[in-house]
């Protein structure tokens, strides 16, 4: 993690070899652990389709302004509800709205939400976990009875109790899920500084006379970065179901703004009629991104883990 | 054993004090529970039943006048059916319960057996396949598998083959006129029931893969490798019996989460329990409905958990409960 160390080991290995041309850069296979962590993720091969898919998803929603055949909410009630065409890659709903343009407009909604739930949480539970593990005492009590009483009410009731009372935006939506979302990487983070503060290294830093927020932040958590990584990626597959689930609810997302799960709840009253194919359209967006993003989480996971081979 | 289930329980109590307590506040703060009387015309309604239910003492008084009523077996009523609130939560548990059964046994059965295949032809074809699967159902909305079911194995069976009804109904757990335990019962079962085990089967299968593998690693199992046992036998006897005891924890814990988390399945089939009755108290502002239900199933979620704890120690020897 610490990459100055790299190279002083590199260095010092390499001088034991006797070389004609000492000043030679260090052999390859001495590389900092950046490239080592780069190297093992790259020869996961469904993490790296995943994150292909992912990056064109991300390009094909985020640029749907330039990308989207027909501008976002054109409707054409004259149209109405038509079968795919050449004109109409996936064909258009009732209100005669190009359902292609729809999606990647929805799209924009549901992954921002995904990516800001996961950043938002990661970051309040990386920090609460870090000071619980780290003070211990009494805060450390005080947290984890907190995420305790989390653990015991149902998510989705929270969250239509938050969102009932807050009134439904995306921003409401991003905040309840990260209120909710923080307490899983809060006791991940805390469980990992609990077994590392008591480590050499940690000591070495206290006699050097390392402050306590230095040692967290300069020694402690760059050690937990592929905990912390492989969590944003889960938090992300689940920020997504959650909002499409609560869109789908009549919770999250409401129309005329568009999320994959709204655009779900829509498309079930077209169960039984000629249209019902429109179904499969955003639940296998929903399912791709997820897919995908689990990859990319599970190449992380044997990248970072310290035990992998390398 | 007696012991530690009593002590534990004792420890979940001042837990469930501090979370009713905040859910009372979070509800009654949300909702107005006086909403419905305020379009009355008679002008002491709203007076009337402030003062019945103690509406204008402060927060934690009114907290404590409906814990005793709560404690005593007084519910209230509905403000959404007007019905007592206690049978309603009976009723719509009962119901949550019966899903929950068919739906944990059969994922389990499945899983266990998916989970032992997978482990013992690591890397073969059929685990890559099953894996590739279990990630595909890992990765689906419950909802939108509901729907999906709902079009594929009941309406458009019964469109492309002219039926006069669907070969499984989608809609509550009886037909009209129709109730115990029969082939009807069974055809309104089928798909809430299927929704909840591919979703089940996809994470328990997963676990179940790496807890057999992890015992098929350890050193008893070489031994008795080595010994002659027979690999069936190394399999059922040595290495599931290892592979058991994380397996119900996980089992227990999640079923848990399903006493107030079948939202999404129980209203795209319309079954009356525990989710369905949330979502329209919820809808309604039924506080009264709402601030027992959390309750209850903050205690069902305690009351799986101990029992994970109970089954872990039972299952594996060297776990003492103290």
């Amino acid at each position: 993690m610490n990459d100055s160390a790299a190279p002083r080991i590199a260095a010092s290995t390499t001088s034991t070899v006797p070389s004609p041309t000492p000043a030679k850069p260090a052999p390859a296979k001495d590389k900092p652990r950046r490239r080592i962590v780069l190297e093992r993720f790259l020869r996961h091969r469904l993490a790296v389709v995943g994150l292909v898919i992912l990056s064109a998803l991300a390009i094909a929603c985020f640029g749907a302004h330039w990308i989207a055949p027909y501008p976002h909410n054109r409707q054409d009630l004259l149209l109405g509800a038509q079968q795919p065409s050449s004109a109409h890659w996936l064909g258009t709903d009732a209100l005669g709205r190009d359902y292609l343009s729809e999606l990647l407009f929805a799209g924009q909604v549901s992954l921002a939400v995904g990516i800001c739930v996961a950043l938002l949480s990661t970051v309040v539970g990386t920090a609460v976990g870090a000071i619980a593990g780290f003070a211990g005492g009494w805060a450390d009590e005080v947290i984890m009875r907190v995420t305790d009483l989390f653990l015991i009410v149902p998510a989705i009731a929270v969250l239509a109790l938050a969102l009932q009372a807050l009134g439904p935006s995306p921003v409401t939506i991003v905040l309840v899920l990260s209120a909710l979302g923080w307490t899983m990487i809060a006791r991940v983070v805390r469980s990992q500084v609990l077994t590392l503060r008591n480590k050499e290294f940690i000591q070495a830093a206290r006699v050097i006379g390392a402050s306590n927020a230095r040692i967290v932040v300069r020694h402690l958590l760059p050690n937990l970065t592929g905990v912390i990584a492989v969590n944003v990626s889960l938090a992300v597959a689940s920020a997504i179901i959650l909002e499409s689930t609560t869109s789908f609810l009549g919770f999250g997302i409401q129309p005329p703004q568009s999320s994959w799960g709204n655009m779900l709840s829509q498309a079930a009253g077209l169960i039984g009629t000629s249209q019902a194919y429109l179904l499969y359209v955003p639940g296998l967006a929903i399912l791709i991104t997820v897919l995908a993003v689990n990859f990319v989480g599970d190449g992380l996971r044997d990248a970072f883990d310290p035990q992998g081979r390398q | 054993m007696l012991r530690y289930t009593v002590r534990r329980l004792a420890y979940s109590l001042p837990v469930l004090v501090i979370a009713s307590f905040i859910l009372f506040w979070a509800v009654r703060a949300t909702f107005d529970p006086l909403a419905k009387l305020r379009q009355s015309t008679d002008p002491g309604a709203v007076r009337r039943q402030t003062e019945l239910l103690g509406l204008d003492r402060s927060a934690p008084e009114q907290y404590l006048l409906w814990m005793k009523a709560f404690v005593t077996g007084d519910w209230g009523t509905s403000t959404r059916t007007s019905g007592a609130v206690m049978p309603m939560i009976g009723s719509a548990l009962e119901v949550t319960l019966q899903l929950m059964f068919w739906g944990v046994l059969f994922a389990s059965v499945i899983a266990l057996g998916i989970g032992i295949y997978s482990a013992a032809r690591q890397y073969s074809a059929g685990d890559y396949v099953l894996t590739g699967l279990s990630y595909v159902g890992i990765a689906m909305p419950a909802f939108w598998l509901g729907l999906v079911l709902i079009q594929l194995l009941a309406v458009w069976p019964r469109q492309q083959f002219g039926l006069s009804e669907p070969p499984l109904y989608f809609v509550g757990l009886h037909s009209v006129g129709e109730s115990g335990i029969n082939l009807d019962y069974f055809r309104h079962l089928a798909l809430p029931v299927v929704t909840l085990t591919i979703g089940l089967v996809a994470s328990w299968s997963r676990f179940t893969r790496t807890s057999m593998l992890e015992a098929l690693a350890g050193d008893y199992v070489r031994t008795a490798r080595a010994k002659g046992v027979p690999r069936r036998r190394i399999l059922f006897r040595h290495a599931l019996r290892n592979a058991l005891a994380p397996f119900v924890t996980v089992v227990a814990l999640d079923s848990a989460a399903l006493v107030g988390g079948l939202v999404v399945t129980e209203q795209i089939y319309a079954i009356p329990g525990m989710g369905r009755l949330f979502l329209s108290s919820i809808l309604a502002g039924d506080v009264f409905v709402l601030i027992p239900w959390m309750l209850v199933v903050a205690v069902a979620v305690i009351v799986f958990n101990l029992l994970a704890d109970v089954a872990y120690a039972l299952l594996d020897p060297r776990v003492a409960l103290r």
